[in-house]
């Protein structure tokens, strides 16, 4: 039986370095009221309130590459996972040159990283770009929280929680708001060098994406702004739609640009550009309670009936009765929702997942080759 | 495709008894995949040699078959039920050897019985390494360079090439059995030839050594239309070179970036295509380089494995019984997570904490074994805890193992390095053993930096970093003191792990006024679930671990609450027999309408399978970490409080907590009587008051006292310490100064020191050693109203002294008058009346010339219940449960759960099976320490038949003919005469060392050979010795009883040869004259099996109507 039994003795005193100095207290509080106890990180914000909309993700490795995707603009990607930042940040796993997340909240930031990869702690890379942290969080009531109340705008530092309170409460979220706007590049620029011509839409593309594709093609980024017809004088082989922020009915320009270019050339998307080629098809999306951000969704396709796991990051998805012109190629097993389409008697194909994983299981790399054959066989 | 139809019946072969390597992880993927199978609607045939499993009772399968697991006898098996197919990857490395051996005589596979889960093939590919290594070359999978060997010149070319260090490892064995690492040529012939005799088909793998590496373990699924998922990944903390059975490993993997993860998980699938494993789980070994991540293949385990199991309970996700339904044609897509009831089996588990196992070694048991961990496993038992953070679970883990640790360090045990200068504690550290992390605290403590450790250990600095944490937060509360304690300090504290008895050590108060304090700051403990899927969805599973957050997960129960404390990690004297009396009280009390609340930190059970139990906590069984359970249960129970709580069923474990928790909670026997029967003093005044003899003797604190008994009640004496289990530091000494050594041994710290040591309250036993007594066990039970039901009367075959849980025993009583044993009953019943038991009692008795002397009474579940539960099919546990709760007998009679004994006329044998083949150092020779670590059973219609299958089972097939060497103690010759004898009529010829010899052939037994012992000075000339005899295969039994005690006594030698070349030895002459029994019954029956249910059935109707 532990030491009540035996009379307390007092422990020999040996030779003391300085203890770690106490943490800054912070505080993160929900659009909804919620408040979170927790210890500040990273960046300081002005005025100690960060803000942004609160989504989770349960990788339990591939922080990096999450920190580091464009798809969270605008938003604070809470952790599932509680040791983040265990094996540092190295240079060649960035999915973006920088984040563009508003803030990470975890329940344990690795103070010491250890991996002969890395070259930067967590906590440096936040503060050199300037995104927020907070750690020590009940991340899983937080979890728990956002899965019953849905994701919600939050503020969150070392400022009084009515301050935090009134900034959640004033913090737009992304509902409507074109957050591609603020990701996308300002201009065209080459990666790759396949053998094929690929123009990819920037709405926020990863690293990842374009090594896929650049094995298969040289591919020209060009900006999400960009209308059909500049595309086109491209002479490209296939047309690639990337990954990116926020909600598609906000990014009509973008709508109207894949509908000049479907039955042109090929075209495959991937994510938003999932949900912008449905648009294009005259599909609706809808917003999930607190959406799929994760490396384990189960997603089964429908020839053949095997299951991929993939590395999911969407907060809409189509809706299934708006979808006439094409027909569903992959389903979530979790929950039914669409994960992929493939137009009718069009050479457009989609998915709502990242095939490209970073981070995340390697099963769906399949479709970049799909994707090959189809620009092959309408050269 | 669903279901496979084609099949009715499925063969599932178990794993056999515990061994090292092999434990109860085994019992609880069987017994899942039977329940599954039969749910499944098909005929399930069991064959397992335990009688201890969950899975052999006869209710699990449709025909269980406690016999030998064997090829003869599996052979047996299948010609008799004739089933469709056989299930072998659930039974361990016992199960598929098996299989092997039986597709070699065209019993299973093509052709014949075909196996399902994996095929031959499969089998053959991956547990062959050289076939292993070739097939991973050809996938593009890196493995470390190295070449095989059938023979020792082989192995030194193959060394030579190669380059040291390298490690030897031989095909085809379990636990690492005959590997480890040879630095040099030297050290490469030792190794070499243990290795060969080790591996049944002679093949070692000689390997370029890379210890010091990373090592991984992927947990990986994989379904008949090739969907493969990682269920769980696991790092070690200990690195390459030490046994992943004998590192404390975490689950998920910490240290791998993404990119390597992934890479590492392709790697893995394509093994498990390779070698083709069609449906199944599978665990893969990797090692990672640290220096640039170059990542090699170490093995693959075509089968459920221990670290399946962990990583079912780390995850939630039920590997083996999602295996067994993937081998009947299931896919992962068409199976549910049971967890979350709403999403598929076809996902990978991510978890929002940190799971920590931590090994539990023996070595206090096995004098002459060095503590030294290699690649060989040596550990008997392991813990596993969840924490938020992995100090958290490290620190938990630390605590759950029982071994007077209450965390890591900041402790009273922490004073044991004081004295030990920084070098010298970093040269420590950097040898394996058990007190590595203790050694690392301290080491940072005192300002030793993370990289020398990492330099010095191989111990990965994000490690020993989160090992710092725990230090750094250590002096930061000594500088605040008990008072300075604000809210947010006691909740750092609590989160990094830190027990109350921690912190009442470093404070220098009482851990009661600790509890209270941090209370009264408001920071309490909170529960969370294990829910497979980080709180992505709702789950459904009441599976909680503590931590300290904000919020509190625990729901409210409507039935009456019922808290059972398990037994903790395996350990010799407290294993799975404890687990499964658990186990049957959980299933006995739910089926009564209670709702069933298990507390355990042993992630091989299956009393911590989220199936079992209405709630499972997994928790250090400690104090502190009982208390907060009890206290969230009685919160959420109905009239918010607990109907109470199971002590007795446990084991020692629950027993020590009994005294800490809140009054009456306690069912069933009273904490009061359950001292009465431990305080020696008032122990002997009931036997005295009761008339009941016992062998003389008294207590003593000091040595002096020790030799006033002794001389009082004459040598030999036994001497032992109250309050322990399984024979713990017993010693039986034949004269005063070995008295004095024997009591100064136990006076000193150590492992004994830690389990409290010697004092007034603690004192020594001392008695009379009762010699050539037969010892006789005795399990009943008493209700409330005060009827007792004798369960089971067990005769030893080994006499007294052998410790209880090493002799085999027998039912019904073969040589036991029928006097004799009424007397055992009747003094049964009033010692269970005297103690006012009110559940299970175990008496243990030593007969000597029809005398009935009683030895010891435990008022708790014995080691034995399981065995006589098989041997009369009377469900005691679950009887014991329903009486603790306030039911008689009456009423579970009326209700059906108590039938009378099935008292057939078969025997039931149960044999111990003890750990010396994994520590050649080690004396084989028995005594009244404790040292089996598990148990077959043997059932057939004679006592000489039964025990010649409890024989085989053990795994020491007795001789048909050949040559018997004895070498008896002076004591033992007469006895040993008479066998001799009859060895000698059963045509075998005899050899002996020269006193024995003479006395042999005084009594006409006719001695072929006189021979030297090791022992003898001067080797006369022209006589070999017995050790070239039995290395040369010339002996096919040895009896050899001991002459004193030590290491390395007389005979010793001949012992230990004896082991090492798997020679049955026998050190008493009674198993010796039960041995000739068996051998003349064996030669005159054919084998015949028969199933427990048989058994039962027929049993019930030869009862007397
Ligand atoms: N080449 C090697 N160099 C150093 N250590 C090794 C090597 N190969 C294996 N080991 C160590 O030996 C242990 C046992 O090896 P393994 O092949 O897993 O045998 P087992 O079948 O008993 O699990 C491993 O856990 C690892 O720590
Ligand atoms: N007086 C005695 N004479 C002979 N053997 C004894 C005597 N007392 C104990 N033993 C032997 O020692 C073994 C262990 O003693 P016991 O009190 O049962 O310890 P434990 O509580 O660990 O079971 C017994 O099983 C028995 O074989
Ligand atoms: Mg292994
Ligand atoms: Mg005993």
């Amino acid at each position: 039986m532990s030491g009540m039994a035996q009379p307390p003795v007092a422990p020999v005193r040996l030779p003391r370095r300085a203890p770690a100095p106490a943490p800054e207290p912070a505080l993160l509080v929900l659009a909804d009221g919620a408040v979170f106890e927790g210890e500040a990180a990273g960046a300081r914000p002005p005025g100690g309130v960060a803000t942004g909309e609160l989504v989770f993700n349960t990788v339990m490795s591939g922080y990096q590459e999450v920190i580091t995707d464009p798809s969270y603009a605008g938003q604070v990607i809470a952790f599932t996972y509680p040791h983040i930042g265990n094996y540092g940040m190295t240079p060649a796993d960035q999915e973006s040159p920088r984040p563009f997340c508003r803030g990470v909240i975890v329940r344990d930031l690795a103070v010491r990283p250890s991996s002969w990869r890395s070259s930067e702690s967590v906590g440096d890379f936040l503060t050199r770009y300037g995104v927020p942290a907070m750690t020590g969080v009940d991340t899983r009531r937080l979890t728990r929280h956002i899965r019953e109340a849905g994701a919600m705008p939050c503020a969150f530092g070392t400022a009084s929680e009515s301050e935090l309170a009134r900034a959640a409460a004033a913090e737009p979220g992304t509902d409507g708001v074109d957050m591609v706007a603020t990701v996308t590049t300002d201009q065209p620029y080459r990666a790759g060098s396949g053998p094929l011509r690929v123009v990819a839409y920037d709405f926020g593309i990863k690293r990842t994406i374009l090594d896929q594709l650049g094995q298969i093609a040289t591919v020209e980024v060009v900006p999400a702004s960009t209308p059909a017809g500049e595309v086109l004088e491209r002479s490209p082989d296939g047309v690639f739609l990337s990954n990116g922020p926020g909600d598609p009915s906000a990014v009509g320009y973008a709508t109207a640009a894949i509908r000049g270019l479907l039955d042109v050339v090929p075209v495959f998307g991937i994510c938003l550009g999932h949900q912008l080629l449905a648009g294009a098809l005259g599909a609706r999306t809808f917003k999930l309670p607190f959406g799929h951000h994760g490396g384990n969704h189960p997603v089964r396709r429908s020839s053949g009936g095997a299951v991929e796991i993939t590395s999911q990051n969407h907060s809409y998805a189509v809706t299934e009765d708006s979808l006439s012109g094409a027909e569903i190629t992959h389903v979530n097993l979790n929950d039914g929702v669409i994960e992929g389409i493939r137009a009718k008697g069009i050479a457009a194909f989609s998915v709502q997942y990242h095939p490209e994983a970073g981070p995340g299981p390697h099963d769906a790399r399949y479709l970049f080759e799909d994707f090959r054959q189809l620009m092959e066989a309408h050269r | 495709m669903p279901r496979r139809d084609d099949l009715e019946s499925i063969l599932v072969i178990g794993s056999g008894p515990i061994v090292i390597g092999q434990a109860c992880e085994f019992d609880y993927s069987g017994t899942q995949a039977c329940r599954v199978l039969r749910q499944e609607g098909y005929r399930v045939i069991l064959a397992n040699s335990n009688p201890a499993t969950i899975m052999t009772d006869p209710e699990v399968a449709h025909r269980t078959y406690i016999e030998p697991l064997d090829p003869d006898v599996l052979a047996a098996i299948i010609e008799r039920e004739r089933p469709d197919a056989v299930l072998p990857t659930l039974g361990g490395q016992t199960a598929l050897n098996l299989a092997m051996s039986l597709s070699d005589r065209g019993v299973v596979g093509d052709g014949a019985v075909p196996l399902i889960g994996a095929s031959v093939e499969a089998i053959r590919t991956a547990e062959d390494r050289e076939r292993f290594k070739q097939a991973m070359t050809e996938i593009g999978l890196e493995v470390p360079t190295s070449g095989f060997a059938y023979s020792l010149e082989e192995a030194l070319s193959v060394g030579d090439s190669v380059g040291y260090p390298v490690i030897v490892r031989p095909s085809f064995i379990l636990g690492g059995q005959g590997t480890g690492i040879a630095h040099d040529r030297e050290a490469l012939i030792h190794l070499a030839e243990t290795g060969l005799s080790a591996s049944p088909i002679t093949e070692i793998l000689i390997e370029s050594s890379i210890a010091g590496w990373k090592e991984f373990e992927l947990e990986v699924m994989r379904d008949h239309i090739d969907n493969c998922v990682v269920v769980c990944s696991i790092e070690n903390f200990d690195p390459m070179g030490v046994h992943t059975g004998d590192s404390i490993t975490v689950a998920p993997a910490q240290t791998l970036s993404d990119v390597e993860y992934q890479e590492m998980r392709d790697d893995a699938f394509k093994c498990i295509r390779r070698i083709g494993v069609e449906t199944g789980g599978s665990n893969i070994q990797f090692a990672v380089d640290p220096i640039d991540g170059r990542r090699v293949v170490i093995e693959m385990n075509p089968r459920v494995s221990r670290s399946s199991a962990l990583a079912s309970k780390a995850t939630g996700f039920p590997i083996a019984k999602i295996a067994a339904r993937l081998a009947v044609g299931y896919s992962l897509d068409e199976i549910a997570n049971d967890i979350t009831r709403k999403t598929p089996a076809s996902f990978e588990p991510t978890i929002d904490y940190v799971v920590t196992k931590i090994p539990r070694w023996a070595f206090e048991k096995l004098p002459g074994a060095p503590a030294v961990l290699g690649t060989r496993m040596q550990s008997v038992g392991e813990v596993m805890a969840i924490g938020r953070t992995f100090p958290e679970s490290l620190q938990k883990g630390l605590r759950s193992l029982e071994q007077g640790r209450q965390g890591l360090n900041c402790d009273p045990a922490e004073a044991l390095l004081d004295q030990v200068d920084d070098d010298e504690l970093v040269r420590r550290s950097a040898v394996a053993t058990p007190e590595r992390p203790f050694q690392l605290e301290a080491a940072l403590r005192r300002g030793i930096s993370v990289e020398r450790l990492n330099e010095a250990t191989g111990v990965d600095p994000w490690f020993l970093d989160q090992l710092a944490l725990i230090t750094a937060e250590r002096e930061r509360l000594d500088q605040l003191g008990a008072v300075g304690m604000r809210k947010a300090d006691w909740r750092r504290a609590k989160r990094l792990g830190f027990s109350d008895a921690q912190l009442a050590h470093l404070f220098g108060v009482a851990e009661s006024e600790v509890r209270r304090a941090r209370m009264d700051a408001g920071v309490t403990v909170t529960f969370k679930t294990v829910d497979t899927c980080g709180a992505e969805f709702a789950a459904s599973t009441p599976y909680h671990y503590s931590t300290y957050e904000d919020e509190d997960e625990v729901r409210s129960g409507e039935r009456p609450k019922v808290v059972i404390l398990g037994s903790g990690p395996n350990r010799i004297g407290q294993g799975i027999e404890f687990d499964y009396c658990c186990v049957h009280a959980s299933f006995a009390l739910r089926d009564a309408g209670f709702e069933t609340v298990m507390i355990n930190c042993n992630p091989e059970t299956v009393s911590t399978d989220y199936d079992t139990s209405d709630r499972l906590y997994f928790e250090p069984l400690t104090h502190e970490d009982v208390l907060n359970v009890l206290e969230a249960e009685a919160r959420t129970a109905p009239g918010g409080k607990l109907e109470g709580v199971i002590v007795s069923l446990g084991g020692q474990t629950p027993l020590k907590l009994a005294a800490g928790l809140p009054a009456g909670l306690v069912l069933g026997t009273s904490p009061e009587s359950i001292d009465l029967a431990e305080d020696r003093e008032r122990w002997s005044a009931l036997c005295v008051r009761l008339g009941i003899p016992q062998p003389p003797g008294g207590t003593a604190a000091t040595v002096d006292e020790a030799r006033a008994v002794a001389d009082r009640v004459g040598y030999p004496v036994l001497v032992r310490p109250s309050y322990v289990l399984g024979g713990r530091a017993m010693e039986i000494v034949y004269d005063a100064e070995s008295l004095t050594r024997a009591m100064s041994e136990m006076a000193a710290a150590g492992s004994l020191g830690r389990e409290g040591g010697l004092s007034a309250e603690r004192p020594v036993l001392v008695d009379r050693f009762l010699e050539d007594a037969i010892e006789v066990d005795v399990d009943a039970i008493r209700d409330a109203t005060g009827e007792v039901l004798i369960g089971g009367v067990m005769e030893h075959v080994e006499e007294a002294g052998v410790h209880s849980g090493d002799s085999a025993c027998v039912i019904p009583p073969p040589t036991l008058a029928h006097a004799v044993i009424e007397r055992l009953s009747d003094h049964t019943r009033a010692i269970a009346e005297a103690l006012q038991v009110k559940g299970l009692v175990n008496v243990q008795y030593a007969v000597k010339d029809d005398q009935v002397y009683v030895i010891e009474a435990n008022p708790r579940a014995s080691r034995t219940v399981p065995f006589v539960a098989k041997a009369t099919g009377v469900p005691l546990a679950k009887v014991a449960a329903r009486v603790m709760v306030g039911a008689t007998l009456e009423q579970l009679r009326t209700e059906g759960l108590l039938s009378p004994p099935a008292v057939g006329d078969h025997v039931s044998v149960k044999e111990a099976v003890l750990p010396f083949n994994r520590f050649p150092d080690v004396d084989t020779v028995l005594g009244p320490e404790m040292r089996s670590t598990g148990e077959v059973m043997g059932i057939d219609s004679t006592f000489g038949l039964a025990f010649a299958k409890s024989q085989i089972a053990a795994g020491s097939r007795l001789p048909a003919s050949g040559c018997v060497f004895f070498s008896l103690a002076d004591r033992d010759k007469a006895g040993g005469a008479a066998v001799a004898i009859r060895f000698a009529e059963l045509g075998f010829s005899i050899v002996a060392t020269s006193g024995t010899a003479a006395f042999l052939e005084e009594h006409g037994v006719r001695v072929e050979a006189v021979v030297d012992k090791v022992g003898d000075p001067v080797p006369s000339a022209g006589r070999t010795d017995a050790i070239e005899l039995i290395a040369g295969g010339k002996i096919q039994l040895v009896v050899n009883t001991p002459q004193g005690r030590g290491p390395r006594a007389d005979g010793a030698y001949i012992r230990t040869t004896a082991s090492v070349h798997q020679v049955p030895c026998l050190t008493t002459v009674a198993a010796a004259r039960a041995a000739a029994g068996g051998i003349a019954d064996w030669g005159r029956h054919p084998l015949s099996v028969r199933s427990l249910q048989e058994f039962h059935q027929e049993g019930q109707l030869r009862l007397p109507v």
